[in-house]
């Protein structure tokens, strides 16, 4: 049974004391993706990621919240050095990415930036059992395993993960697992390289509920135990607010709203973020009492031009909205948002 | 009450895999009515056979699994027993099926525009002209840009290649569609929009859903049935608000308290204590026992049958006859 415990939250336990000066372990300044569409004589450019300024510090959990589409997985995957940037950088641990260029460096660094990906059906080579992927991963990896050892830690893995007995689960194929299990295979063997930061794209989104609390709890406790820190994609608000420290919020390849999460959900300053809170729907709630979809046109991505991505559905949209861009502002202590009409709240 | 007669009729189901340990039963006795407009959710734990007892009804099943008992009707007509000429007369027609792994069933090499048009043609003689429409108002319809029919897979996002699954789902506006999971990659924004469309559609040529999903408020907002498996087994199923209301299996109950919520104190949520049933050895009893705060000596050796409460069907010994 989901008891209750009466003690700190998850977001709070192990998190960092929120006056420190954090040092960040992941950097990125201007970060940018395009991708070329359409045809040879006529491209044009898709703007995944635009202008994108985050900092993960260490002990943190970040999550990175936002319409389907807005450039989540982009933003995962040039941290990951998946993708180069367009332009931009991403430091870690002042280090700049762009200066990784052996071999050798870059598995350094994957292991130390594991990143676990969206869809688990593509994500796991369908040849080789469980076992390959983790083993794997501590062997490269964690030096300081025994190769007698590496069993018995992969084993304890795949249980942090609720996959029991984990014997069995070693010895399987992925077409042997279910799309949760598979979810679960993917994060444990990030947890298996020696991770100072997981990159972690919807890890729970095939996860029923209670197994998914088990995984939030997870994280929570590999922040406190072990001072990791999380980039933490999701759709699942609730599980933002339950894990994470702050929150990021992306709308058509920009940042629109960044601050704590408590911060942020309490008093959302975008009007994206105030569209977006609207439609959690509560569970408990019956259904006369949903609102009803926005509507709307999907935002312009290719070629977008200068202006605020969100003006077509913006109640609040005035005329600089279709001229400039805007940028982020503080409008609360550590809290901004990239909105012309946003106010900053009085003082007090 | 009045009876409707039965769209899709699933009768005492039960699937094995064959592995080398023995066989794994992922789907036990399973029994299941839609109705004619009908949308039934399913919830259970990861693993519990929800994706398996689809893949059964959708004749998906891969090869090293066997339906080893029980029936499953669309229209009437055995469904199980049909050869693969008459299956592909009605797949995509009577009922069509979003898989769980939607994000990655797209053709890799193939424009989404073009694998849209290629299953128009498969079915349906129309010029390409109309095809193309079709195709452009179908992506419309789940919110994404008709500039896409042009991409490869790869170039759309996690949630953008689920959109266009399930817009290849309606493309004939089938009597009965399946989906797993059908949502798991959308904003919540994108997921209201989509499934109120859905809704429209639904009644506009009502056709009827079966639909797996972790998300409580998608069940509790779109499903007018529910049912709880738990070990390959149902446990609970009846009117969604009913078992929102009143959740009677203790595993019922336990899903209903671990989600968390954006409003309100944060808590610790624990979760169901204890691993999930290993299916190749199933628990004796009842197969919740192991976990179930209420249990009693008898129910680790008894299995309970599914009993009646109401509107709503229960597999727990508390609801038993003589307790
Ligand atoms: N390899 C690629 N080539 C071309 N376009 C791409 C590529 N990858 C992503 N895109 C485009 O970039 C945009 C952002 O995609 P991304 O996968 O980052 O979105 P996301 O926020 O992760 O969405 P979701 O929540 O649906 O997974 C989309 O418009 C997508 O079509
Ligand atoms: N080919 C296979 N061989 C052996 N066991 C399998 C095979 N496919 C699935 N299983 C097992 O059968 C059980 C049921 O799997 P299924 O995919 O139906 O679960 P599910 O309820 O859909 O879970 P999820 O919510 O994680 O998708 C799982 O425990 C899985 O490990
Ligand atoms: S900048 Fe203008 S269009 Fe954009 S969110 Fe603010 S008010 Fe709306
Ligand atoms: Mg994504
Ligand atoms: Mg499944």
């Amino acid at each position: 049974m989901a008891a209750i415990i009466d003690r700190a939250a998850p977001s709070e336990a192990g998190a960092q004391p929120k006056s420190a000066t954090l040092t960040s372990v992941i950097e990125t300044s201007g970060l940018t993706k395009h991708f070329r569409v359409g045809g040879l004589f006529a491209p044009r450019f898709l703007h995944a990621a635009d202008d994108i300024d985050l900092s993960i510090a260490q002990r943190q959990i970040v999550a990175l919240v936002g319409e389907s589409g807005s450039g989540k997985s982009t933003v995962a995957r040039l941290l990951a050095l998946i993708y180069r940037p367009t332009r931009g950088e991403v430091r870690f641990k002042g280090r700049p990415l762009s200066s990784l260029r052996a071999r050798r460096d870059v598995l350094d660094y994957r292991g130390r930036v594991p990143m676990v990906f969206q869809d688990p059906y593509s994500s796991l080579n369908p040849v080789y059992r469980v076992s390959h992927g983790i083993m794997r991963a501590l062997k490269l990896h964690r030096p300081d395993l025994r190769p007698g050892d590496r069993r018995a830690e992969a084993e304890r893995v795949l249980e942090s993960v609720g996959l029991t007995p984990p014997g069995r689960f070693l010895a399987k194929y992925p077409h042997e697992l279910s799309g949760g299990q598979r979810q679960r295979i993917g994060f444990a063997q990030a947890l298996a390289s020696s991770p100072e930061l997981i990159l972690a794209d919807e890890p729970v989104s095939m996860l029923d509920v209670s197994v998914r609390i088990g995984v939030l709890n997870l994280m929570a406790q590999l922040r406190a135990e072990r001072g990791i820190s999380i980039l933490y994609i999701t759709h699942d608000i609730a599980s933002a607010r339950y894990v994470a420290d702050r929150l990021l919020v992306m709308y058509a390849g920009h940042v629109v709203e960044s601050g704590p999460s408590e911060d942020v959900l309490a008093h959302p300053k975008h009007p994206y973020t105030q569209l977006l809170l609207s439609a959690v729907p509560d569970p408990r709630a019956p259904v006369s009492s949903m609102p009803s979809a926005d509507v709307g046109e999907p935002p312009r991505v290719v070629d977008p031009g200068e202006g605020c991505r969100f003006r077509g559905r913006c109640p609040y949209a005035i005329e600089l909205c279709s001229q400039v861009t805007p940028r982020l502002r503080e409008l609360r202590p550590d809290h901004t948002a990239a909105c012309h009409v946003a106010t900053a709240d009085q003082a007090g | 009450m009045i009876s409707v007669k039965p769209l899709l009729e699933v009768e005492d189901l039960t699937v094995e895999y064959a592995t080398d340990a023995g066989p794994v039963r992922a789907v036990d006795h399973v029994s299941l009515d839609l109705t004619p407009g009908e949308f039934v959710g399913i919830v259970g734990e990861s693993g519990c056979g929800k994706s398996t007892l689809l893949f059964a009804i959708a004749r998906l099943l891969s090869p090293s699994c066997d339906v080893v008992g029980g029936s499953v009707r669309l229209h009437g007509r055995d469904l199980l027993g049909m050869d693969e000429e008459a299956l592909r007369e009605i797949r995509w027609r009577d009922y069509s099926v979003v898989m769980q792994s939607a994000m990655n069933a797209l053709n890799p090499v193939l424009t989404v525009g073009a694998q849209l048009e290629d299953t128009i043609a498969a079915h349906e003689s129309m010029p390409a002209r109309s095809a193309q429409e079709r195709s452009a108002s179908l992506l419309r319809l789940v919110g994404i840009d008709p500039l896409h029919l042009k991409s490869y897979p790869h170039q759309l996002s996690g949630g953008m290649r689920q959109r266009a699954m399930i817009a290849m789902a309606l493309i004939f506006t089938p009597d009965l569609v399946i989906m797993d999971e059908p949502t798991s990659a959308l904003d919540v924004v994108a997921q209201r929009s989509l499934m109120l469309e859905i809704k429209e559609l639904q009644r506009q040529i009502g056709f009827a859903a079966l639909f797996v999903t972790h998300d409580m408020s998608l069940v509790s907002h779109f499903s007018d049935r529910l049912a709880v498996m738990y070990a390959g087994q149902i446990v609970e199923l009846g009117d969604t608000r009913e078992l929102f209301r009143d959740p009677k299996h203790p595993y019922t109950s336990a899903l209903m308290a671990s989600f968390p919520s954006i409003t309100g104190p944060k808590e610790v949520l624990q979760g169901i204590p204890g691993s999930p049933p290993d299916l190749l050895h199933p628990p004796a009893g009842c197969r919740f026992h192991p976990r179930c705060p209420l249990v009693e000596p008898r129910f680790r050796i008894e299995e309970p049958p599914l009993t009646t409460v109401g509107n709503t069907l229960v597999r727990c010994h508390r609801y038993g006859r003589d307790h």
